[in-house]
C-alpha cells in the first residue's frame, strides 16, 4: 500500500479498480496543522480529470500496471504507434492518453508501454530526450548574462523557456518529467 | 557540460533575498536587538501533533529554534533575533521545503500585539513603497494591517462555523482549502485568537481563556509567520505538552525526551512574545515568485 508520502505528480494509484495517474500535485499545510495533498487526477482508462484532497494517514493501492518495452513507429490518424520488437505486436495510444509526452517523441524511440491487463493505457518516457531548436529570437550581442531566458520552440511543437544563448538550430536535452530545459547538446 | 541553468537562471531572484537578508539583519541590529545563533541538532523538539522532526545520530534535527530562543530569554536577555535552516521532515510543496529559512524574534515585557506593529514595520523597511506586486495583484502594505478573529474567518469565508469544524475535526481543511486564498489580498492580515487547543505554547487571552494570544499573519493567501503572547507558567506548559506528545506518540511518531532544561528555566522567563517568520516565502512575496523553488538556489530535487 502506498502513503500520502508517496503522492507526488505521475504516482499511478487504483480507484474504484481503475488505474489513475496524479497530474498535478500540491502539499499544503498550515504551519502548525494538518498536511493536505492536492491531487489532480486522471483517469487512466477514460481520459476523465478530476480533484482529490487527501489528509495524512490515508493510504492507496498502487496501480498494477505492467510495462512492455516497445519502439515507438510513426503517427497517424488513430494516434501513436509502438512495436514490440520481440514479437513485431503493434499497439496504438491515443493523443489523450499521451497528454504533453507527445511532444516528447522521437521516430524509434524506445518506451515502456503502460499495460492494464491486455489493454495499453499509457507510456514511460526515458528521463531525458534530445530535441532540435526549430524558433527562437536570435542572440542579441551582449546579453551576457547568466540567467536570462527566452521563449523556445522545439521540433515536435513543444513551446519552453530556454536560456539566451541557445539559438535556432541548436540542439538541446529537455527533462521529460519536468519538461523543462537541461543543456546544450554538443554534436 | 555546461554550468546547470536551473542554477543560473535564479540568479536574479538570489541576489534579491541576500539584499532582503541584509536589510533585516540591519533591521533588527538597529532595534537593539541582539543576533544569536542556537544549535540545529537537539535532544527533542517541543512536542506538536502535527510537526515531524528529521532524526539526527539519535536526537532531531530542530523544527524552530524556540526552546533555546525562550531559554536566552529567561536567562535575561531582552530582545533576540535569529536567521536559520530549520527541518521538518515530509513538507514539500510549492510552499513548503523540508529544509526552509526561518526568522525568529523575541521581545520580553510585552505580549504579541507589539510584534504585530513590528511585522508592519519590517515590512515598510522592506518596501519602503508600500505597494507589494504579487502575482499580479497589488496589496497595500500601509499601517494598520487588518485583525481578523478565527472564528470571523470561518464565518465570513467558511463553508461552516469555527465551532462545528472543531467538531469535525476539519480545522486545517477549511483553513487551507476555503479561508488561507482569501486572506490578506487587499492588505496583509492577522488572523488572531486561535482556539486555545491549537497553541501549544501560547498564553491563554487573559478575559476569554478559550481563546490564545496567537497570530498567524497571511500575505496574498500565503502564510507567512506565527506568533504568540509566550506561555511562561511552568505547570501549564507541561500539561500541554503531555498532552501533544500523547498525540504524537498515539500516531506512531518517535518519542522526544522532555524538554527538562526548558521546562525548568521558563519559570524564570519575564512576560514576552515570540514570532517565526518563513523567510523564503516572505522572499517569494517580495520577489514576486509563484513557488518556494524559485527562490533558494538548490531544491531537494536539484541535489
Amino acid at each position: 500500500m502506498l502513503t500520502c508520502s508517496d503522492l507526488r505528480k505521475g504516482t499511478k494509484l487504483m480507484i474504484d479498480g481503475e488505474p489513475h495517474v496524479i497530474v498535478q500535485f500540491d502539499f499544503t499545510k498550515p504551519g502548525k496543522g494538518q498536511a493536505l495533498y492536492k491531487c489532480k487526477l486522471r483517469n487512466m482508462i477514460t481520459g476523465s480529470l478530476f480533484d482529490r484532497t487527501y489528509r495524512s494517514g490515508e493510504s492507496f493501492e498502487p496501480a498494477a500496471l505492467e510495462e512492455r518495452d516497445m519502439q515507438y513507429l510513426y503517427q497517424d490518424e488513430t494516434g501513436y504507434v509502438f512495436m514490440d520488437q520481440k514479437n513485431y505486436e503493434q499497439t496504438t495510444l491515443t493523443e489523450e492518453a499521451l497528454g504533453d509526452q507527445k511532444y516528447f517523441l522521437i521516430d524509434n524511440m524506445e518506451v515502456s508501454i503502460l499495460m492494464f491487463g491486455s489493454r495499453a493505457i499509457g507510456i514511460t518516457l526515458p528521463n531525458f530526450v534530445n530535441l532540435r531548436v526549430t524558433m527562437a529570437e536570435p542572440w542579441v550581442k551582449g546579453d551576457t548574462a547568466a540567467g536570462n531566458n527566452k521563449p523556445a520552440t522545439v521540433e515536435t511543437g513543444y513551446n519552453l523557456q530556454v536560456p539566451s544563448f541557445v539559438e535556432e538550430g541548436t540542439l538541446i536535452q529537455i527533462d521529460t518529467r519536468t519538461g523543462e530545459y537541461v543543456t546544450r547538446v554538443k554534436e | 557540460m555546461q554550468g546547470n541553468w536551473a542554477l543560473a537562471k535564479k540568479r536574479s531572484r538570489l541576489e534579491q533575498r541576500a539584499r532582503i537578508v541584509q536589510t533585516i539583519r540591519s533591521f533588527f541590529i538597529e532595534r537593539d536587538f541582539l543576533e544569536v545563533e542556537t544549535p540545529h541538532r537537539i535532544p527533542g523538539n517541543a512536542p506538536e501533533a502535527h510537526i515531524d522532526a528529521v532524526p539526527s545520530d539519535g536526537w532531531f534535527l530542530h523544527t524552530s529554534p524556540e526552546l533555546c530562543m525562550k531559554r536566552l530569554l529567561a536567562a535575561g536577555y531582552p530582545r533576540l533575533f535569529q536567521l536559520c535552516r530549520c527541518w521538518r521532515a515530509a513538507e514539500r510543496g510549492a510552499r513548503h521545503l523540508p529544509e526552509f529559512a526561518m526568522l525568529e524574534w523575541y521581545v520580553a515585557h510585552c505580549d504579541y500585539h507589539l510584534l504585530m506593529q513590528q511585522c508592519e514595520a519590517l515590512l515598510g523597511a522592506l518596501l519602503p513603497e508600500e505597494i507589494l506586486t504579487y502575482q499580479g495583484r497589488a496589496i497595500d502594505l500601509g499601517s494598520p494591517w487588518e485583525r481578523l478573529t478565527v472564528a470571523e474567518a470561518f464565518d465570513r469565508f467558511g463553508s461552516r462555523s469555527l465551532q462545528q469544524a472543531l467538531r469535525e475535526d476539519r480545522f486545517d481543511e477549511i483553513i487551507s482549502l476555503e479561508i488561507e486564498p482569501r486572506l490578506g489580498i487587499q492588505r496583509p492580515t492577522f488572523l488572531i485568537e486561535y482556539p486555545s487547543e491549537l497553541a501549544a505554547l501560547a498564553r491563554r487571552h487573559p478575559q476569554r481563556p478559550g481563546v490564545a494570544e496567537r497570530f498567524e499573519l497571511y500575505i496574498a493567501g500565503l502564510e507567512v509567520a506565527n506568533a504568540f503572547s509566550e506561555l511562561t507558567d511552568p505547570v501549564e506548559q507541561r500539561q500541554r505538552f503531555a498532552v501533544e506528545e500523547a498525540l504524537r506518540r498515539k500516531s506512531g511518531k518517535p518519542p522526544y525526551p522532555s524538554p527538562e532544561p526548558f521546562l525548568l528555566e521558563l519559570d524564570a522567563m519575564p512576560e514576552a512574545a515570540g514570532i517565526a517568520l518563513g523567510l523564503d516565502r516572505l522572499v517569494m512575496l517580495l520577489t514576486d515568485a509563484a513557488t518556494i523553488d524559485d527562490v533558494v538556489a538548490f531544491t531537494p530535487e536539484l541535489l
